[in-house]
């Protein structure tokens, strides 16, 4: 059972704790570096600003190297949660981007941003916030966010996501413990600035409305403990908790069990209990950003170990190189025979190799122990004397956990809830064999977490295949459902129109016709007619083709004619301007002009270019098409409908003059379409790049070219008549792989000349195209 | 400057294996002093004997696994074991016994399951049990304290007596075992054994010289040797050497069978005190019991395995055939540690239920 509300405060009141299990009294040797205040180190040459400090994902960089950077500055920025900025720790130039040492204990190189300093310190704009208490929690948490705070006892956990909770928040635990030995910077921290500690608390308060606020701190800190007494005396809420000195009473769980006999779930959070905790550090800096305004950009570490001479506490910038700090704290190589420097503390920290290893925000302490401080180890075998499992907080078998992780069984390892382990190092400590357990935890979790990545890639990979074969699977089935139901439009179209033998003759003449043609119908009548046009109609990049498409559908739709002819014609033009629609997408070809919007025939046009985009084979289909569907329902150029269908060998000639009638009366729609196409040819051809915008990125046109080919391949199959079609499906199906700009050139060639021999063929068989339509659309 | 590498913890617990054997041993010396003072110099020669057979055992083992041996023989937890098993077995048997028993210790009961920390059974006991099943005679052949026994015997005796049967004198170890009035000698235990089974009340038996007084039935010397042995395994567990739960639940199991079965028949049952007091049952607690390595390794699975000695020994002392039982109960209980640590796993911060219980039949 959870202890209660009431049960914790009334036992915290009557100056009592609760305990967790094992723990350790190693020698604190706090007095090496807590005696002095906290010093102000020279700002160094060099700063190595890493990227990604804290726990999450890193931001965007917004500076480039060679660039001028104020202090404060932000370095980086994202709109990730879970991303934290960072910032320039002073002011100077960014001399370089790229990979550097890191504070971590695999001392991979990970992306930093070098800034050379300038010595001026100049600070940029600072925005503080007075009225805190009037602000909306989410700007405040903005600005916690943007002045880079993340949690600066451990693991570095981003302080804004913490405090976004929305669930109820019974404690508010202020950890001042730092019961890790030799380190002080909280100590000082809080001797020395405890009313601005309790300015940071305040707003976390206001924040976060615990109901009470435990500000607790290890007992081997009197100093620390009254000054925060004193500053905190004013508000009922807050309570200065004495914590008995035991490693590692600091560990977030281990004084959330002190304080409140809770237990974090395992894989849980501290909210789960009903607690937030943060670290004084954390609560310093939030002060900084919301009354300065200033971001996180430095901030206390102890320098410690008996192989410097100066010992003590130091305003650190974030960034400055430890070689730096050690020089300043006169480090006597002499004393250790192996240097060994380790970042946090002598439990905990790792050591590093390189002495560029930049301070980090999460960095409290450098330690830098004598040979005599910190003896070599001899591993020896394990006796099984349990110490290490007395000394435990998380309740743990380290003893087994080591025996499974040596031998490299990872899921007994795991069985033994090797994941719980909290890295304290107690067991090792205490071990007698001097067996290094904690490393051998580490490792094990590193390969547990490798098969993990390794695994979940290959599900992934197994996913992904999957996936794509539900959707190939899903995208036969929507094709041929399609096909059904356009088979299914086209008997009745063809029931419809019954016995109108007038038609089917002229049909198969234009089919004939266009069947001779073909080929030469395709490029030849293109280049010239894209020629005139192109001078003639300045293309206009327009993004209104959806309005464009609506509109022909519903020019097609709302007619209501009385003959079945008719409506099948217009389900056929809504078809069509569907697919016109797609085609100018497609084709990047949408600059109509306002004027030549009003003809509809322009999408007629469109739709051409769509249908036939390989080759001139497609025309014979359309004209084919076109006939079995003599009124079309669009049909604007009815001027010569004789001369073009009787007379196929003029089709060259007619389709110049056609167009040159288009470009004439610029109200043809298939001028539009025309010039449009001439004019990306040409821009492709000539460069002309101020005419043209290609914007639309390739993977899109990619797409659409498939939808395309999609839809022709479907129209392919719907006809029968056609015994080509189905050899030309195969050049369709590689057209829309090839080069997307070959194939929209060749696309829009090849629609421009099936256009006109369909329009031919069109106007051929229907002599008697429905004016009302035009004009209705018009 | 280039740093090197170390894993944290980088600071460490200033006591190693070699510490913490140093301080067991340390801590026995003023119970061997005590025995050496009431039981002679025996105590003292057997004890050397059997280091010097471990650590040239336990060098020659691990020079055969091609292991490195100084660094094995500087844990001196061999050199324990030695101790351990010198001082309980007679301090007058003859020498090959104690370098059977030490040789089968070491080579056997450690280093053939695997060397420090493999080993199942504690070595010394499981030693002793070997000589006592083999060499039933020479095992039991316990003289009486120094200020009762007929014959006094000095270092020179003792040694003669261990290498030759004979002190210096010509006196064989039978003659040496009477006492001042011509009787032979028994320890405490089998005399109240003794005379249980010849008809005699337990308070009967207590008239016998071997016991300070009648009351308490506290044997003259055993007692102050008990003592001292008690005074150096506090000493441990103040310095957390050792835990307190195996010897506190080890005593604590004896006393409630004692008192129980006192309460139940004082006449046949001896008291508690009596039991506590009189023969190893101190030095089994503190030092034998608690060998890290062959006993439970939590505390809740301590407190089980020390109090089911504690009743084993009773039981073995009451109805076995054996006078003393620590050896026994002790090689017991090791058989059944890794069942009870695997029934005491603590439950991890966090979870609701112990370690790996999931897993069913995954022992350590
Ligand atoms: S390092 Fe892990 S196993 Fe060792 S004491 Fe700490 S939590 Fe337990
Ligand atoms: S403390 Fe060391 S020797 Fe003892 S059981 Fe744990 S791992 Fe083994």
């Amino acid at each position: 059972m959870q202890t209660s509300y009431e049960q914790i405060v009334h036992k915290i009141d009557s100056d009592e704790l609760w305990d967790f299990p094992g723990g350790i009294y190693p020698p604190e040797r706090k007095e090496i570096s807590n005696l002095q205040p906290i010093a102000t180190l020279p700002i160094p040459e060099k700063l190595y600003v890493t990227v990604k400090q804290h726990k999450g994902v890193e931001g965007n960089l917004i500076v480039e190297v060679g660039q001028q950077v104020l202090k404060g500055q932000a370095l980086s920025k994202s709109a990730n949660p879970f991303a934290v900025p960072i910032h320039a720790p002073t002011s100077g130039k960014i001399s370089a981007i790229r990979k550097h040492v890191s504070p971590h204990p695999s001392g991979i190189p990970e992306l930093s941003i070098e800034i050379e300093t300038d010595g001026q310190d100049t600070w940029t704009e600072l925005s503080p916030t007075l009225d805190y208490q009037n602000q909306p929690k989410i700007d405040l948490l903005t600005k916690i966010c943007d002045a880079g705070i993340s949690g600066m006892g451990g693991a570095g956990f981003p302080s804004h996501i913490k405090l976004s909770t929305s669930k109820k928040v019974e404690f508010l635990i202020i950890n001042g413990v730092e019961c890790e030995p030799y380190i002080t910077s909280d100590d000082r921290l809080m001797r020395e600035h405890a009313w601005q500690i309790r300015q940071g608390i305040d707003v976390l308060t206001h924040m976060v409305q615990p109901q009470q606020v435990f500000i607790a701190i290890e007992k081997n800190k009197p100093e620390a403990i009254e000054a925060l007494q004193i500053a905190c005396r004013e508000n009922p809420l807050y309570q200065v908790v004495e914590i008995p000195t035991k490693y590692p009473s600091g560990g977030e769980k281990q004084l959330i069990q002190i304080l409140t006999n809770r237990e974090v779930p395992a894989q849980g959070l501290p909210i789960d209990v009903g607690v937030i905790s943060h670290n004084v550090g954390t609560c310093f800096a939030v002060a900084d950003a919301i009354f300065s305004g200033k971001p996180l950009i430095q901030r206390v570490t102890t320098v410690t170990g008996e192989a410097v001479s100066k010992p003590a506490n130091y305003w650190t910038l974030i960034g400055t190189p430890i070689k730096h700090i050690l020089n300043e704290c006169g480090y006597q190589a002499s004393s250790q025979k192996q240097a060994r420097a380790i970042i946090g503390g002598p439990m905990m920290g790792f050591t590093v190799t390189d002495e560029l290893v930049p301070i980090i925000k999460t960095s409290n302490c450098v330690l830098v122990p004598a040979d005599s401080e910190m003896a070599e180890l001899n591993e020896q075998a394990c006796i099984r004397c349990g110490a290490c499992a007395d000394v435990c907080p998380a309740g743990l078998l380290p003893q087994q956990l080591f025996w499974h992780a040596k031998a490299k069984e990872l899921d007994k390892a795991q069985e033994y809830n090797l994941f719980d382990c909290i890295e304290c190092g107690a067991c090792a400590y205490v071990c007698p064999s001097e067996i290094p357990l904690v490393h051998y935890y580490r490792v094990a979790k590193a390969d547990i977490r490798n098969e993990l990545d390794e695994k979940q890639q290959a599900d992934k990979a197994r996913e992904r295949f999957e996936k794509r074969a539900a959707r190939l699977k899903a995208e036969q089935a929507a094709r041929d459902e399609k096909h059904r139901l356009a088979a299914e439009a086209r008997k009745q179209a063809m029931e419809s129109k019954g016995n109108n033998a007038k038609d089917k003759i002229a049909a198969a003449l234009a089919r004939a016709k266009a069947k001779k043609q073909g080929l030469a119908a395709a490029d030849s009548n293109l280049d010239t007619k894209s020629e005139i046009n192109s001078q003639k109609t300045p293309p206009i990049e327009s993004n209104d083709e959806p309005t464009q498409k609506h509109e022909i559908v519903d020019a097609a739709t709302e007619k209501p004619s009385a003959s079945s002819n008719q409506r099948v014609q217009a389900a056929i033009a809504r078809a069509k301007a569907k697919k016109a629609a797609v085609a100018t997408k497609s084709n990047q070809t949408p600059e109509i002009t306002t004027e030549q919007e009003k003809s509809s025939s322009g999408s007629l046009n469109i739709e051409n270019q769509d249908e036939n985009i390989v080759e001139s084979k497609p025309i014979v289909h359309e004209a084919t098409k076109v006939s079995d569907v003599p009124r079309t329902v669009v049909q604007q150029d009815t001027k010569k409908p004789e001369q073009e269908s009787v007379s196929p060998s003029h089709e060259e000639n007619s389709d110049n003059q056609i167009s040159q009638n288009i470009a004439e009366q610029k109200q043809a729609k298939v001028a539009a379409a025309v010039a449009k196409a001439k004019a990306k040819r040409e821009a492709q051809k000539k460069a002309k790049a101020s005419e043209i915008q290609i914007t639309k990125p390739l993977a899109k046109e990619k797409s659409l070219a498939n939808e395309k080919t999609l839809a022709q391949v479907e129209q392919l199959a719907e006809d029968p008549n056609n015994q080509q079609e189905s050899s030309s499906k195969q050049n369709i199906e590689h057209s829309a792989i090839e080069d997307p700009l070959v194939t929209k050139k060749r696309r829009i060639a090849v629609a421009v000349a099936k256009a006109k021999a369909k329009r031919q063929a069109e106007k051929t068989v229907e002599n008697s195209a429905p004016k009302e339509n035009k004009e209705d659309k018009s | 400057m280039n740093f090197k590498l170390a894993s944290s913890p980088h600071q460490h617990a200033n006591r190693d294996l070699g510490q913490v054997m140093k301080l067991v041993i340390l801590c026995l010396v003023p119970g061997i002093l005590m025995q050496t003072w009431f039981f002679g110099w025996g105590t003292i020669i057997q004890v050397i004997l059997a280091v010097i057979t471990a650590t040239v055992t336990e060098a020659a083992i691990l020079e055969l696994r091609k292991r490195d041996f100084e660094r094995a023989l500087k844990d001196y937890s061999a050199i324990v074991t030695a101790i351990l098993l010198a001082i309980s077995i007679p301090p007058f048997a003859p020498w090959w016994v104690i370098v059977i028993g030490t040789f089968f210790a070491i080579a056997i009961v450690k280093q053939l399951y695997g060397g420090l920390g493999f080993n199942i059974f504690n070595p010394a006991m499981a030693a002793y049990v070997m000589l006592l099943v083999s060499f039933p005679v020479q095992m039991t052949q316990w003289l009486p304290p120094v200020n009762l026994a007929q014959y006094t015997h000095d270092f020179w005796d003792a040694l003669s007596v261990i290498f030759t049967s004979y002190s210096v004198e010509g006196f064989s170890i039978a003659q040496l075992k009477t006492d001042i009035d011509g009787v032979t000698m028994a320890t405490p235990l089998d005399t109240v054994k003794t005379s249980l089974i010849q008809g005699f009340t337990y308070s009967e038996g207590l008239e016998h010289k071997i016991f300070d007084s009648v009351v308490t039935g506290v044997g003259v010397a055993s007692s102050w040797v008990s003592l001292a042995y008690l005074a150096g395994g506090l000493f441990l567990i103040k310095q957390k050497v050792i835990n307190w739960h195996i010897p506190v639940s080890m005593l604590a199991g004896l006393f409630v069978c004692a008192l129980f079965m006192s309460l139940v028949d004082s006449d046949v049952y001896p008291s508690s005190i009596f039991h506590l007091l009189n023969g190893s049952i101190i030095i089994g607690a503190f030092f034998i019991a608690t060998d890290p390595v062959s006993a439970s390794t939590t505390n809740k699975g301590r407190l089980i395995f020390g109090a089911a000695i504690g009743v084993w020994v009773y039981i073995i002392r009451t109805w076995g055939g054996y006078p003393d039982a620590i050896a026994f109960a002790v090689v017991i209980m090791n058989m059944a540690v890794p069942l009870i640590d695997y029934y005491t796993r603590p439950r991890t911060y966090g979870h609701q239920a112990p370690n790996a219980l999931k897993s069913k039949g995954k022992q350590p």
